[in-house]
């Protein structure tokens, strides 16, 4: 009996292509897509952007930029990316702080006047007449910061030998009396040949430092949060947009089966029979579609406010716009899935494959910074991408509703796009 | 209860067909149909499963477009909005929102037909009353029995008070009390001068409901006329006799054939012009060795008329 009835099974499985695609499809496109974007190639792990503003300009200074330029894991940048074939100037603090707000960079280093003069030092205690770095970071980028706060130590061990074996005799000097003029002319010959060897490009850049953290304190650090200390609850506001823009998408592809319901049901048949015509009917669907979403996003938000003390009715102007348009995307979407299935069971399957992989991408899972360079332009076709950075502009970055011209023009041309497209699909269920 | 469409062509029939064609690939569904319905009447499109008459149907509401031919309603074109405000349609699929109410579903598709404010009102209250949902007004249309869902989904076809309508096998899957409910109603609908196509494989349904028939096979009217004059084109004044026998049936068939009748389900059938010939018939049996076990004479009806015209059953 057992046989018959897996038989019956399977022939039932093999006809339904929508389970077979669940089934063996998706387990494999998300395997892969988790496994290039983290467990991919060494050469794909995405590099940190750091803008770098040296206004010391002293020897110290400029080795410790160089310092960071051989760091193989940063993208260093000291002036903007050239416009239009014209190189840019350089980053001044201020404009470093700008482009850090913009989300240009997740982290900009000051390295202000004076920091050569006394550049390191080698117990807590001892650095308090120092000048420090300033690191500005954006918060919507947890990680980023801590990792190129920890660098700035190593490559400060490892970059600036010289600078470190002299301070090392001025503190043997303060606490032992100082060298004989014999060791004292030994220490600067050996001294000038370290330079000289900093200078000619060899120095032992990748050699393990033993201090393996900013609390090492090599280098005096001030941190500083350019999108405000108050943004305590920054994530809230990343997933309130990323799992929401995720369940826009379910949400508005579930509704938009209701155009297959009423095919299989005939009831779209009787409609058009009406004064109904297929534009007003897909234009109807839509705006429920978008109306729904919409509602969605503010009750999320909503929610995030209430519970977890999201900052909402700061941002509502920024947040109406984003949503609006960030609904029309998804509703549209949700009309083109359902316009291309043929029942309700294609749409399900297909619906799960195509948000799934545009929500790994991008960025309702996890961030796109995290992502490889590929694939976070990858993910710049997805809608999340695009709603997560305009929710982002307003959430973290507190920029004004002009600057989310970007998001919004391409929401709204993606939606008006899908729309087309589903209208042409639909021309099968006008006449036959 | 009904208003004909205004404009100038409004004194044209309710419906007119010349030549339509519709074929899906190799298949020809529709295969030159011309017919006129006239204003009031009652036409029944009667033919077996797959004969044509919903694609026919479909073609007349817009839903279909033609290969050929041309179909007006009141002289408007089918796709047409004017026709489409004059026309109602009752699908054979139960074709209601399930999750709706009956009285929210009338008002759905009263408003896609433009209606609104006290117009909508009066028509979803005069709609519940014929389908007599009144009392189930508020019911979700799931919840309701399988005869209840089809007059539901024959009001939702009238809600907009068309002078034509067209009705597609509505009475198909229901109990034999709801199929009276619904002939109640068409004749109601009927008797206050709608036009109306009503589409059946049940020859009594026509019989009852019909004005004027057309028998459709294989995409094409093969007669059209009154009842009568469908059985007297047929028949004349012969009647029919139908015999049944015992024992193997591979005899009968040859002596059944032998005197010019067919043999259906094991019914032996005959067309005599008087009655006095069934003796004539039980002597050829006895004489043949065949034991007839009963023998009935009747009138020819539409059923015979199918047969007759195409050697088939109605139902087959």
């Amino acid at each position: 009996m057992i046989v018959p009835i897996i038989r019956t099974a399977m022939v039932g499985l093999r006809r339904d292509r929508a389970a077979l695609a669940l089934s063996f499809v998706l387990p494999i496109v998300f395997f892969s897509i988790f496994a290039i974007i983290f467990g991919g190639r060494r050469d794909t792990v995405p590099k940190i952007k750091v803008i770098v503003v040296d206004q010391d300009q002293s020897p110290a200074s400029q080795q410790l930029v160089k310092g960071f330029q051989r760091e193989g894991s940063l993208v260093i940048m000291t002036s903007p990316a050239a416009k239009k074939g014209v190189q840019q100037p350089d980053y001044t603090a201020a404009t470093a702080e700008a482009a850090v707000k913009a989300g240009d960079a997740p982290v900009a280093l000051i390295i202000p006047s004076g920091f050569g003069a006394n550049p390191i030092s080698f117990s807590s205690g001892g650095g308090q007449d120092r000048t420090a770095i300033e690191l500005l970071s954006d918060s919507s980028d947890p990680v980023a910061p801590q990792m190129v706060a920890g660098l700035l130590q190593k490559v400060a061990m490892t970059s600036m030998p010289d600078v470190m074996a002299e301070q090392g005799s001025k503190y043997t000097g303060q606490w032992i009396g100082g060298f004989t003029p014999a060791q004292q002319k030994q220490m600067d010959a050996g001294l000038e040949r370290l330079r000289q060897r900093e200078a000619a490009g060899t120095a032992a850049g990748n050699a393990s430092p033993t201090a393996n953290s900013s609390n090492g304190e090599i280098v005096a650090v001030k941190t500083i949060s350019v999108l405000g200390n108050h943004k305590d609850n920054d994530t809230i506001s990343f997933y309130a947009a990323a799992i929401g823009v995720m369940f826009l998408l379910f949400t508005a592809s579930g509704a938009a089966g209701s155009l297959l319901d009423e095919v299989e049901s005939g009831t779209l048949d009787r409609v058009l029979s009406s004064r109904v015509t297929m534009t007003a009917l897909l234009g109807g669907k839509l705006a429920f579609n978008s109306l729904l979403a919409f509602s969605q996003l503010v009750l999320m938000f909503l929610w995030g406010w209430a519970v977890f003390k999201l900052d909402f009715f700061d941002h509502i102007p920024g947040f109406v716009v984003m949503g609006v348009c960030t609904a029309f995307a998804v509703g549209a979407f949700g009309i083109l899935l359902a316009s291309i299935c043929h029942t309700r069971a294609q749409l399900g399957a297909l619906s799960t494959l195509v948000i799934l992989i545009m929500s790994s991408i991008g960025g309702s899972m996890f961030p796109r910074y995290l992502m490889p360079e590929a694939v976070q332009k990858a993910g710049l076709l997805t809608i999340n991408a695009w709603a997560i950075d305009g929710f982002t502009k307003v959430f973290w970055r507190d920029e004004p509703i002009s600057h989310l011209w970007p998001q919004v023009s391409v929401l709204l041309a993606v939606g008006v796009v899908l729309l087309l497209i589903a209208r042409r699909i639909a021309r099968r269920w006008e006449f036959s | 209860m009904a208003s004909a469409p205004a404009g100038p062509i409004a004194s044209s029939p309710p419906l007119q067909i010349e030549g339509l064609v519709k074929r899906f690939g190799k298949v020809t569904a529709v295969d030159g149909i011309t017919l006129e319905l006239r204003v009031g009447e009652c036409l029944g499109l009667l033919g077996p499963n797959g004969a044509g008459k919903t694609t026919l149907i479909r073609s007349i509401v817009g839903r279909v477009i033609p290969d050929a031919g041309r179909v007006a309603v009141f002289g408007y074109p089918a796709d047409s909005a004017a026709a489409r405000a004059a026309l109602g349609w009752v699908p054979q699929e139960l074709a209601v929102y399930p999750r709706l109410t009956c009285k929210e579903n009338l008002e759905s598709f009263g408003r896609y037909h433009g209606l609104a404010g006290t117009r909508l009102e009066e028509s979803v209250a005069w709609c519940l009353d014929w389908s007599s949902l009144q009392d189930r007004a508020t019911e979700l249309a799931r919840n309701l029995s399988g005869g209840m869902r089809r007059r539901l989904n024959m009001a939702a076809g009238i809600i907009h008070r068309p002078k034509l309508v067209l009705m597609d096998e509505p009475t198909v899957g229901v109990d034999p009390q709801s199929r009276n409910r619904i002939f109640e109603m068409i004749e109601t609908l009927h008797g206050e001068g709608t036009a109306i196509i009503y589409t059946t494989h049940y020859m009594e349904e026509a019989e009852r409901l019909c004005d004027r028939v057309a028998i459709v096979d294989h995409g094409r009217v093969i007669a059209l006329g009154t009842n009568a004059e469908l059985v007297h084109n047929a028949f004349a004044s012969r009647s029919q006799v139908e015999a049944h026998f015992a024992g193997p049936s591979d005899g009968v068939a040859a002596w059944v054939a032998q005197r010019g009748g067919r043999l259906v389900d094991s019914t032996a059938q005959f067309t005599v012009e008087r009655p006095t010939e069934i003796a004539g018939l039980l002597d050829g049996a006895a004489k043949a060795g065949l034991e007839v076990v009963d023998v009935s004479l009747h009138r020819p009806n539409l059923e015979s008329v199918f047969l007759h015209l195409t050697g088939r059953e109605l139902r087959d």
